[in-house]
Order: C-alpha cells, then sequence, then structure tokens
C-alpha cells in the first residue's frame, strides 16, 4: 500500500467515526435543514469540477467538465441558500431584525 | 511540497474543520443557521483555494476555464434563484433535486478520469476500485433522487410504482453492476465497462425508488444524501483530494445517522422502508 493511500483511508475512516460522532439525537424540527446542510456541504464536489476541469484537453473532456461544474455549482450554492432561508424561518419570531433574506454564500 | 500547496492544505484542512463544526452547530435551533454560514464559509475558502491553485499553476487551458466557468455561473444562478423562489413547501423536492446534481457531478467525476486514463491500459487498483465505486453510488443517487424529486413534486405518482418483472430487472441490474465492478477492476480501460457501468446504476436508481412511496420519500432523500456523501468521499480518492475525502465521508456517516433518526420519528425502520424497493413481498409498503 502507497504512502498515499494510506493517508487518504486514515482520513476517510476517521472523518467516518467523526460523522458518526457528531450527529447526536436532534428535534423532529430541525430534521430537514439538517439533511439540507449535508446536503450542501457534499456540494464541496465543486473543488473536485475545477481539478477536472484543469486536466482537460479536448472537446469531450470540455463537455464533461462543464457538466460536472454545472451540477456541482447547484448542489453547492443551491443548498447553502436553501439551508439559510430554512433555517431563517426559526430566528424570524423571535427577531424581527433578521428580515433580510441574505441567502447566498456563493 | 511547494508553499503553495502546503498553503492550500491548510486551507483545505480549516474549511474541513468549517464542517464538522459547521455540522456540530446545526443541532440546536439556536446555532443552527451559524452553523450552516460557518460550513458555507469553509466552502467559500475551498473554492478560493482553488482557483488560486490553477491560476498559479496555470495548467488549465482557456477552453476548461470556459469549462469550468460557464457551468459554475448558469449552476450557481439556476440554484440560487431555484432556492430563493420555491415555495417552502416545496423545498423537499428542490433538496432531493440538489441532491441529484451532487450525485450526476461525483460520478461525472469518475466518468472523467476513466476516460482520461490510457485506453488500454491497466490500471493499479488504488485507482480504479474507488473509480468504480464513485460511478456506482454517484449514479444510484443521481436517477433515484430524480425519481424521488418527481414523486415529491407529483410529477411521478406518489404510489408505489410496481410493474411485472420488476425484481427480475432490478436482480439484472445488481448482477449487471457485480460484472461492471470486475470489468472496471479487473481489465484494461475500455469505454464500454463506463457505458455498462452507468447504465445499470442509473437503472438501480430507478428501481430502488419506484416502489417506495411518497409517505417515505423524506427518508429515503436523506438516505440518497448519506450516498452522494460517499460518491463524493470516493471522486476524493480518485483525484486525491483530501477535503473532498473528509466532507464526503462526514456527510456519508452524520447523514446516515440522520436517516436513522427521521425514520425513527416516522415509526417505521429504513430497512422496512427499502424493502418496498428491494421487493420484499411480505411487508406492507403504504
Amino acid at each position: 500500500m502507497t504512502q498515499q493511500l494510506y493517508t487518504n483511508l486514515a482520513i476517510f475512516i476517521l472523518s467516518l467515526l467523526v460523522g458518526f460522532e457528531v450527529m447526536s439525537k436532534i428535534p423532529a424540527t430541525l430534521q430537514t435543514p439538517m439533511m439540507s446542510g449535508a446536503n450542501a456541504i457534499h456540494g464541496v464536489v465543486v473543488v473536485g469540477a475545477f481539478v477536472v476541469a484543469a486536466e482537460a484537453n479536448n472537446v469531450g473532456f470540455y463537455v464533461l467538465a462543464f457538466v460536472c461544474a454545472f451540477f456541482a455549482a447547484i448542489n453547492v450554492a443551491g443548498g447553502y441558500t436553501v439551508t439559510d432561508r430554512m433555517l431563517g424561518m426559526f430566528d424570524r419570531p423571535k427577531n424581527d431584525t433578521h428580515k433580510k433574506d441574505d441567502g447566498g454564500e456563493q | 511540497m511547494s508553499t503553495l500547496q502546503t498553503f492550500a492544505s491548510l486551507i483545505y484542512l480549516i474549511s474541513a474543520v468549517c464542517y464538522v463544526i459547521g455540522v456540530h452547530l446545526m443541532r440546536s435551533p439556536k446555532t443552527a443557521r451559524k452553523g450552516n454560514l460557518l460550513s458555507g464559509l469553509g466552502m467559500i475558502m475551498a473554492v478560493i483555494m482553488i482557483t488560486i491553485e490553477l491560476i498559479v499553476e496555470g495548467k488549465i487551458m482557456i477552453g476548461g476555464w470556459i469549462a469550468l466557468l460557464a457551468g459554475l455561473a448558469l449552476g450557481i444562478i439556476y440554484g440560487v434563484v431555484k432556492a430563493r423562489k420555491v415555495p417552502m413547501t416545496d423545498v423537499p423536492q428542490l433538496v432531493s433535486l440538489f441532491n441529484a446534481v451532487g450525485g450526476g457531478a461525483a460520478a461525472a467525476i469518475g466518468v472523467f478520469d476513466y476516460l482520461y486514463a490510457d485506453p488500454g491500459s491497466s490500471l493499479s487498483l488504488v485507482f480504479s476500485i474507488p473509480v468504480f465505486l464513485d460511478i456506482i453510488i454517484g449514479g444510484v443517487t443521481f436517477s433515484g433522487s430524480l425519481i424521488a424529486t418527481g414523486k415529491l413534486a407529483g410529477h411521478v405518482s406518489g404510489k408505489p410504482i410496481k410493474f411485472p418483472g420488476d425484481r427480475l430487472l432490478n436482480l439484472i441490474a445488481i448482477i449487471a453492476i457485480i460484472f461492471s465492478g470486475v470489468l472496471i477492476i479487473g481489465f484494461p480501460a475500455t469505454w464500454w465497462y463506463l457505458v455498462l457501468a452507468l447504465v445499470a446504476s442509473l437503472v438501480f436508481g430507478l428501481l430502488m425508488t419506484l416502489p417506495i412511496g411518497g409517505a417515505d420519500m423524506p427518508v429515503v432523500v436523506s438516505l440518497l444524501n448519506a450516498f452522494t456523501g460517499l460518491a463524493v468521499a470516493f471522486a476524493g480518492f480518485v483525484i486525491d483530494n483530501q477535503v473532498l475525502i473528509i466532507a464526503g465521508a462526514l456527510v456519508g456517516a452524520a447523514g446516515t445517522i440522520l436517516t436513522l433518526q427521521m425514520a425513527e420519528a416516522m415509526n417505521r425502520s429504513v430497512a422496512n422502508i427499502l424493502a418496498g424497493g428491494f421487493g420484499g413481498g411480505d411487508s406492507d409498503t403504504g
């Protein structure tokens, strides 16, 4: 096994364990926002779109890189925006100063 | 490591920490919004860092820039407009749609790197195994989440959809997935192995979601969300990028726990819900 594979595998397994540990019992009202928030986090795949775009060297690969960037950008930008919108509903009744809809992350 | 790479690695590490703390803060209503913003901040840092890396290294060609920037711009506009405009009641299907494209993007990375490898060359296991897992899981979540979106939006009937021979087709899809795995992992790269893997995973995602009733959909979306996390983590193995591995694994694990909690809140078990999908005749999938 190469050093690189070992490092990546260790990171993968430890991150899984962190993921299991960080999620404790959460209230039912937060389940959908949490799902949406987690959905936004795997939008990090957008970084991968940059990496493949840098490798692309013909039309077929350009198209694939475009599709990848398009999909990933929807995931990450839409994901954070809609999560913020959902969570904004929680603090609105208590505190009216938060009325402005500051959704966009990107 | 060059100075730039060292700096970039540290930035990715900080952004990964932001995701973990972000999820942690999102567990309570008081801090949830801050948590999401923190994880968004981590995301912006990662995107800025990879942009700097590409500019400094200068490896990316003009066509690559155009493809990347056009894709990003259109995706961001579409995603943000949809996320802002959609009525609150339609949010679940939107999340499911975002999840579908996330899985699609992860699968696209696997497809790209498999095609990018020299045709006919034998691949190392370190590369071929994650490529296979990335494409299969990404493909299943892509088609599965699209069906879930359709069911939640009412474009596809919310009733469990079954048809004669669906279990046989399911079995064929599973065999085709295993077969494509043997081909991709064990044999030199050829494009039609990839087509087989893609078609089999898309069909399997479809067949997994169609027989599940609309009421159970949120749990299924959450499960597919966890799947996408894993697909992204495997995409991270493929391109050797640690921030993808960390964030993907984090979502894969946290999403699994969340799925179990959501099922519990509905007094259902995940196995019971999926049994509809896998043709378990005994259980009433309602």
